[in-house]
């Protein structure tokens, strides 16, 4: 029943993260996370430019019933925010893994993101949610 | 293990995210909380509201009593069905419970009072009954259905009949009539017209299948929390409770100060308390930055914090943050709120802030 694709890496405060061809890594809230949430009405993205160590609160989604923290996946720096989300932060909530990306981020290690969670193992940590 | 209400089984066949709300297992939404907020706003919508208590007080001096139990005055309700909004106080001024009392006859009145507070509502109005000939009968075999919306009162006639279009239709605002085995009140929580209907527990489930089919859309306690903060109606529990007075949570306008004779529970308290003056009151507060405003965060004036938020939220209809907090008396037209650190702009009103689908700021 839950969407989770399998090209994306997972961490267990529910971000996805997406591999870019350019090297740089794509950010944001698995559909679980925002079906949780319910209606989101405000994004706070990180500021382009900031450095972020994995586990750092680095951008707030809030929903109607309440405001929750996204942290980081990877060590690194943003290189670009979804602006579409201050007007917009509903893209999450109809798609969670599409437009409704937060950031991107130019990671110090890109082998990292092989050692987050892959697609099944997070399928299956939501299952017993 | 949480109650359920007798409409349980209907939530789980629609999908409802389920919470514990004051040891009752109670639907949040739907789905979308927004969209729920909207068909209230501009259709119809319906809220199970069945873990809310009703209570029937009988006897010979029952208005006497409530003359005594509450701070508004039953003594205002001289029409059959008449409905009144009311505090009922400690003696220290605290509010105890918000409720609404409704006139049936003379010897008996209906009383309904919030879920989470129950069980000290009712130990209190039996222990305050002593020496009154008055009897205090909680009605747990009766469920209630709010539809509310400026096409509720139409759905629901048409789900009932002509018969009670005609038993119904002229009733006005804040009245309740008994017709067949229910109880309708033309009262809600969220600043839309519409119906308060008690019914029997096992023709709820039933009634709320025709209302389905007739169009009005479920709806969950998320957006009835939001559509009661924009309609400028209070919560028990966050905007006041057995700590504050009704004077400093906006609710000064529902004592009945006159008769001075009538010496209701807690009068000389809050009586003591306008006198001395009051340096705190409860506005409206609209936030002009980006941000949700959230309960417990603090009000800043000249850059010092000065008071709280007592509900906070994003609104649907204006599609910005809006509150109620408890500031100081002599406030501005301005302050600031710190949401996460940062101080953002905020502009103080006086609530609501929607009533009947329309925007009552600016």
């Amino acid at each position: 029943m839950n969407n989770v694709p399998s090209e994306l890496r997972y961490t267990k405060s529910h971000e996805w993260v997406a591999r870019n061809d350019d090297g740089s890594f794509t950010i944001g809230i698995t559909d679980h996370a925002q079906h949780l949430l319910g209606d989101l009405v405000f994004v706070e993205a990180p500021d382009v430019g900031t450095d972020f160590s994995a586990g750092d609160d680095c951008a707030v989604v809030e929903s109607v019933k309440a405001a929750s923290d996204v942290y980081c996946p990877l060590d690194g720096e943003v290189t670009e925010a979804n602006e579409t989300l201050a007007d917009t932060p509903e893209l999450i909530n109809n798609d969670a893994f599409g437009d409704g990306w937060i950031f991107k981020l130019q990671a110090k290690d890109a082998g990292a993101f092989d050692e987050l969670m892959d697609a099944d193992t997070y399928a299956e940590m939501i299952a017993e949610d | 293990m949480p109650q359920r209400t007798p409409l349980y089984d209907e939530h789980v066949a629609l999908n409802a995210r389920l919470v514990d709300f004051g040891g009752w297992d109670m639907p949040i939404n739907y789905g979308s909380q927004i969209e729920e907020h909207r068909y209230v706003r501009r259709a119809a919508g319906m809220f199970d509201v069945s873990h809310m208590t009703v209570v029937d007080l009988r006897g010979e001096q029952v208005a006497d009593y409530l003359r005594k139990l509450l701070a508004n005055n039953v003594s205002r309700l001289k029409t059959v069905g008449k409905a009144l909004y009311s505090c009922m106080l400690n003696h220290d001024g605290g509010v105890i419970d918000d409720l609404i009392v409704y006139y049936m006859n003379d010897e008996w009145y209906r009383m309904v009072v919030n879920a989470s507070t129950r069980e000290k509502d009712l130990q209190w109005m039996r222990q305050q009954a002593s020496g009154y000939a008055v009897e205090i009968i909680e009605r747990e075999e009766l469920a209630m259905i709010a539809v509310q919306g400026p096409e509720a009162r139409d759905k629901v006639h048409g789900v009932l009949g002509v018969e009670a279009v005609v038993a119904l239709q002229d009733m006005a605002v804040f009245f309740m009539r008994e017709w067949q085995d229910m109880a309708v009140a033309r009262t809600g929580y969220t600043g839309e017209d519409g119906y308060e209907i008690i019914l029997p527990a096992e023709q709820a489930a039933g009634f709320w299948k025709k209302l389905v089919a007739a169009g009005v859309h479920p709806c969950g306690l998320g957006a009835r929390d939001t559509l009661r903060l924009e309609a400028g109606m209070n919560l028990y529990g966050s905007d006041m409770d057995e700590t504050t007075s009704p004077l400093i949570s906006g609710l000064g306008w529902t004592i009945a100060w006159e008769p001075l004779e009538r010496d209701f529970i807690g009068r000389q308290a809050i009586q003591a308390q306008r006198d001395a003056g009051l340096k705190q009151k409860l506005v409206g507060l609209v936030l002009e930055g980006k941000g949700v405003l959230r309960n417990h965060q603090k009000v800043i004036v000249d850059g010092l914090e000065a008071g709280e938020v007592t509900s906070g939220s994003f609104s649907p209809s204006l599609n910005h943050a809006i509150a109620f907090a408890r500031v100081p008396a002599d406030i501005g037209a301005r302050c600031k709120v710190d949401i996460r650190g940062r101080q953002i702009d905020a502009r103080v009103v006086k609530p609501p802030f929607v009533r009947n689908g329309k925007s009552c700021i600016e």
